[in-house]
């Protein structure tokens, strides 16, 4: 067989899927060194007060119990807040687990279990008794809202609404107007793979931490900072990640307390949480938006007032870019917003997968749709009629924008054109059908990336940088990159990801590393290939050349092979031949990718963005109410696309978070004791099978030179934006009733 | 309280190999394979009964190994994701999860893998509503659900063209 360099934009299977179908992948909590103890949390059952007394006299007596680790004998970590904190800098004290007495969250670890076996530390942890001092506390998200607030240090990826016109007159003289409250629920992550870590005490007294994490550097910077190691006693290995979706983006207290009970017993530690602990850190904010629209009677939009408020914890300040998305987006001389935060007595909330977007975006386009009806146009006719071709917030021309080109494409392959306006005009027996469409959009970012290449002997290429693959591709398309900039087969690649020794890489998220680590790559590749041939020709060994007939002027790298550009097959050397010609075991460079040439200038002259259009059709049980997704179509504009089949998969994964989001997803508070209650599967309904229908996805053709410097724009998030409006737009499509607070179940 | 010290023999045969250890019978089947016997290929993603993450084959039969204490069920037959590769051959559905990218993560994969070879034994497998509705015991988040149906239809094929083959 003849291998052939798998070039960007070819839909290659995934090079880490053979060892994920036969099992063989190894996640956080499944290496399993010698002498290992299992640690248990114990949580709280309190909101907020302290612990006045831990009685463990019964715990320690389970046999197997190593230790019973509190706040009270805990060994030293570091004293100062700042310690804590880590890459993802959201404002605040961050939360440092074991610290003190003092409880500020249900769910709280107030002690871990240590043991040898996973069934003593679970059964010691359940006879753990600890008596709490009780304070009152405030879970209710409505209630929190009178002490909303602008934290005065803000996070660093923030975008500030920008007012434009005067939105308030503009409003009151609007003819056609439509206002609304608009609510989305508190969403867990819930990635399949729990998180955990596995610390391994080596013989030297390092740790080596398997961590369920999108960022092994940050969570080595988190624990060498906080637990007050040297660097290189610490080194964090994350090279399959069960799914994390912005939950693994801080490092999280299962991590930290495994590394501090390594510390404490000199023993390799694993800590897994529960499904039920899942539901005790991060989760995707409680938001309400207050959205006012006012056009001119031909849908012309004249007034865009959008105010939002999520929630926080009481001790940092997380922040969204919650209400910025439409003014954006649309076109409308006049547009103001507001935005801030309210404080609750819970953890923290956190990104999850197109954090503020998936939000804004959805409940803003749920808004549109009312207003397009207000003006009794068709919504994708109303979309076009408003759009935008530059960052109308920041009056900023665009990298690229092809949304028109997604909302025909998509259009025309839904059918979107025979749609009857009306709603509740077309049925199916029992069952109402409707119609419904939104637009998406995301940031296409990109982060400085390192990576190393490395020729070695026997001709195979390898490639290191510290990126997560977390279900992403990024094995796969940053082997397609250095097959193609290399000019060499895939099955000669070797890539290593996930461990924080390897070069700079920032933590995976916000669908900035294909574009970020791409680059970094294919730099890489191209240079170590230079290097090659400058090493070939200064070897001093032109006859090696001469020898195969080749010269250093017209010789390409191709398939694996060095090559006269026209010559025959026989007239060429293998890679590993050249690289004993050139009398060393190894070349290796290492390169950085910053914005582009022309990109730092042009990040701040121009806007970025990923667009989509999506298309939907609901069935709705009319005596039920139970709704059914029967049809959806997803239209990309996101640059180059550098593998279409796991690109797919990402957006169709997104859109099915989407559905639950539209649907089904709601973590339920219960106030008297400040807990997410459905803690569970059974009770959290994540989309099953049944709840999916067949998704069509397609990218739309949109050159960008400037985005980035391969021209990818990243498809990670932007599934999950328009996707969920889409659904409730055709619910109301369906049925004629208007629902604005997300999910719409049959009860409300 | 359940004595986490006190043992009890376990005998199995796992991927075809006999396996004899003494656990404590609150040891799920799940946990002896994951802690004790170092197959990890079998996942735990909820330890309740509700997301199949954990789907093993007891005697031909799909089942939760996280619902099943291992000592329970003496003798049985288990097999693994591990089991499933034959001679380093991989099982079809394995290779047509590879083929229609049915899996992002890779984490829901081995127990969606191993409920769809059941599934085939099952016969559930007439129209995609009947397979989603027989496969909505294992979920994904990472929303793979198009293409693990696309798998289990690509084995489908196979195996009605092999059949066709024989008869001809
Ligand atoms: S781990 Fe067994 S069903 Fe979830
Ligand atoms: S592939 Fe990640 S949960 Fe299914």
């Amino acid at each position: 067989m003849t291998l052939h360099s798998a070039k960007i934009g070819q839909p290659v299977s995934r090079i880490d899927g053979l060892a994920k179908v036969t099992g063989q992948a190894r996640y956080a909590a499944e290496p399993h060194p010698a002498g290992m103890l299992y640690g248990f949390i114990v949580n709280s059952p309190i909101a907020r007060g302290r612990i006045e007394t831990i009685r463990d006299e019964a715990a320690r007596a389970v046999p197997g119990v190593v230790e019973i680790m509190t706040h009270l004998n805990r060994p030293h970590s570091a004293l100062f807040e700042k310690s804590y904190m880590d890459g993802l800098g959201v404002p605040g004290s961050p939360y440092r687990p074991l610290h003190d007495a003092e409880i500020s969250f249900n769910g709280q670890p107030v002690a871990v279990v240590l043991a040898e076996t996973f069934e003593a530390a679970r059964e010691a942890a359940m006879l753990l008794e600890v008596d709490y001092e009780r304070w009152p506390h405030n879970a209710d998200f409505e209630a929190s809202l009178h002490q909303k607030y602008m934290p005065s240090k803000t996070r660093s990826n923030y975008v500030p609404p920008k007012s434009r016109g005067n939105a308030a007159e503009a409003y009151a003289l609007s003819p056609i107007k439509i206002e609304g409250r608009y609510h989305l629920a508190p969403e867990h992550h819930n990635p399949m793979e729990m998180h955990a870590t596995t610390v391994i005490a080596e013989d030297d007294g390092t740790f080596t931490v398997w961590d369920k994490t999108q960022g092994p550097q940050a969570v080595q910077a988190y624990l060498t900072s906080a637990l007050s190691l040297s660097k290189d006693q610490v080194r964090v290995r994350n090279p399959y990640v069960g799914g994390a979706f912005g939950s693994g983006l801080r490092a999280q207290h299962n991590v930290f307390l495994a590394a501090l009970g390594a510390k404490m017993l000199k023993r390799s530690v694993r800590i897994t949480l529960t499904r039920q602990q899942m539901f005790t850190h991060v989760f995707r904010p409680e938001a309400v938006m207050n959205i006012a629209l006012g056009a001119q009677p031909d849908g012309t939009l004249q007034s865009m007032i959008v105010d939002g408020v999520t929630d926080t914890s009481r001790f940092e300040h997380n922040m969204e870019n919650l209400v910025i998305w439409g003014l954006i987006n649309y076109k409308c001389p006049n547009a103001t917003a507001d935005y801030k935060v309210a404080p609750r007595d819970t953890y923290t909330s956190s990104d999850m997968r197109a954090p503020g977007a998936a939000t804004g975006v959805n409940l803003f386009e749920m808004a549109v749709d009312e207003m397009a009806y207000a003006c009794n146009m068709d919504p994708l006719a109303f979309r076009l009629h408003n759009y935008s071709d530059i960052d109308a917030m920041h009056d900023m021309p665009l990298t690229s924008k092809a949304l028109k080109e997604a909302m025909h494409e998509g259009a025309e392959r839904f059918g979107w054109y025979n749609r009857p306006i009306a709603p509740k005009s077309m049925r199916d027996g029992k069952e109402l059908i409707g119609w419904g469409m939104a637009t998406g959009i995301w940031d296409a970012m990109f982060s400085p990336t390192s990576a190393r290449a490395t020729l070695i002997a026997d001709g195979r290429l390898h490639i290191a940088t510290a990126a997560s693959d977390i279900g992403t591709g990024t094995y796969t398309i940053l082997a397609q990159t250095a097959s193609e900039a290399f000019g060499i087969p895939i099955e000669m690649i070797d890539i290593e990801l996930g461990d924080s020794t390897l070069p700079e890489c920032p933590t995976e998220g916000g669908s900035w590393t294909a574009a970020s680590a791409g680059a970094a790559v294919w730099l890489a590749c191209q240079s170590l290939r230079e290097k090659l041939f400058k090493t070939l020709g200064k070897s001093g060994n032109i006859s090696a050349w001469l020898t195969a007939g080749l010269s250093n002027n017209t010789t390409v790298l191709q398939d694996g092979f060095l090559q006269d550009k026209d010559a025959d097959e026989n007239l060429r050397l293998s890679l590993s031949e050249a690289l004993s010609l050139t009398g060393q075991d190894r070349l290796e460079v290492e390169e950085t990718a910053k914005p582009g040439l022309r990109g730092t200038i042009s990040q701040m002259r121009k806007a970025r963005f990923t667009h989509s259009a999506v298309f939907c059709e609901v069935r709705v049980d009319e005596e039920l109410g139970i709704v059914r997704v029967t049809r959806l179509v997803n239209a990309v504009a996101a640059g180059r696309i550098m593998n279409p089949k796991t690109a797919a998969s990402q957006v169709r994964g997104a859109m099915v978070m989407a559905t639950g989001m539209a649907l089904h997803e709601e973590s339920l508070m219960d106030e008297r004791v400040g807990r997410f209650m459905n803690h569970n599967f059974a009770e959290y309904h994540i989309p099953a099978h049944a709840d999916i229908p067949d998704m069509d996805v397609l990218f739309v053709e949109e050159k960008d030179r400037e985005v980035s410097p391969l021209g990818v724009k990243g498809v990670g998030e932007i599934g999950m934006c328009g996707t969920a409006a889409a659904i409730a737009n055709a619910i109301f499509h369906a049925t004629g009733q208007r629902h604005r607070s997300l999910p719409i179940t049959p009860g409300n | 309280m359940t004595d986490v010290s006190v043992t009890s023999p376990c005998r199995l045969r796992i991927n075809g190999e006999p396996c004899t250890i003494d656990i404590p019978p609150s040891v799920t089947l799940l946990d002896l394979l994951r802690e004790r016997l170092d197959l990890t290929g079998t996942k735990k993603g909820c330890d309740h009964g509700q997301c199949g993450a954990c789907t093993v084959l007891v005697n031909g039969k799909r089942v939760k190994s996280c619902l099943i204490l291992a000592v329970s069920i003496p003798d049985a037959e288990v097999t693994t994701i591990e089991g499933l590769s034959r001679d380093g051959q991989m099982h079809p559905m394995q290779q047509a999860f590879l083929d229609q990218d049915a899996f992002q993560c890779g984490y829901c994969t081995p127990g969606q893998i191993m409920s769809a070879v059941a599934l085939m034994e099952e016969g559930h497998v007439h129209t995609r509503e009947e397979i989603r509705e027989f496969m909505s015991g294992n979920l994904c988040r990472c929303g793979a659900y198009n293409g693990i149906l696309d798998a289990i239809e690509q084995v489908i094929a196979q195996q009605q063209q092999d059949r066709a083959g024989e008869a001809a």
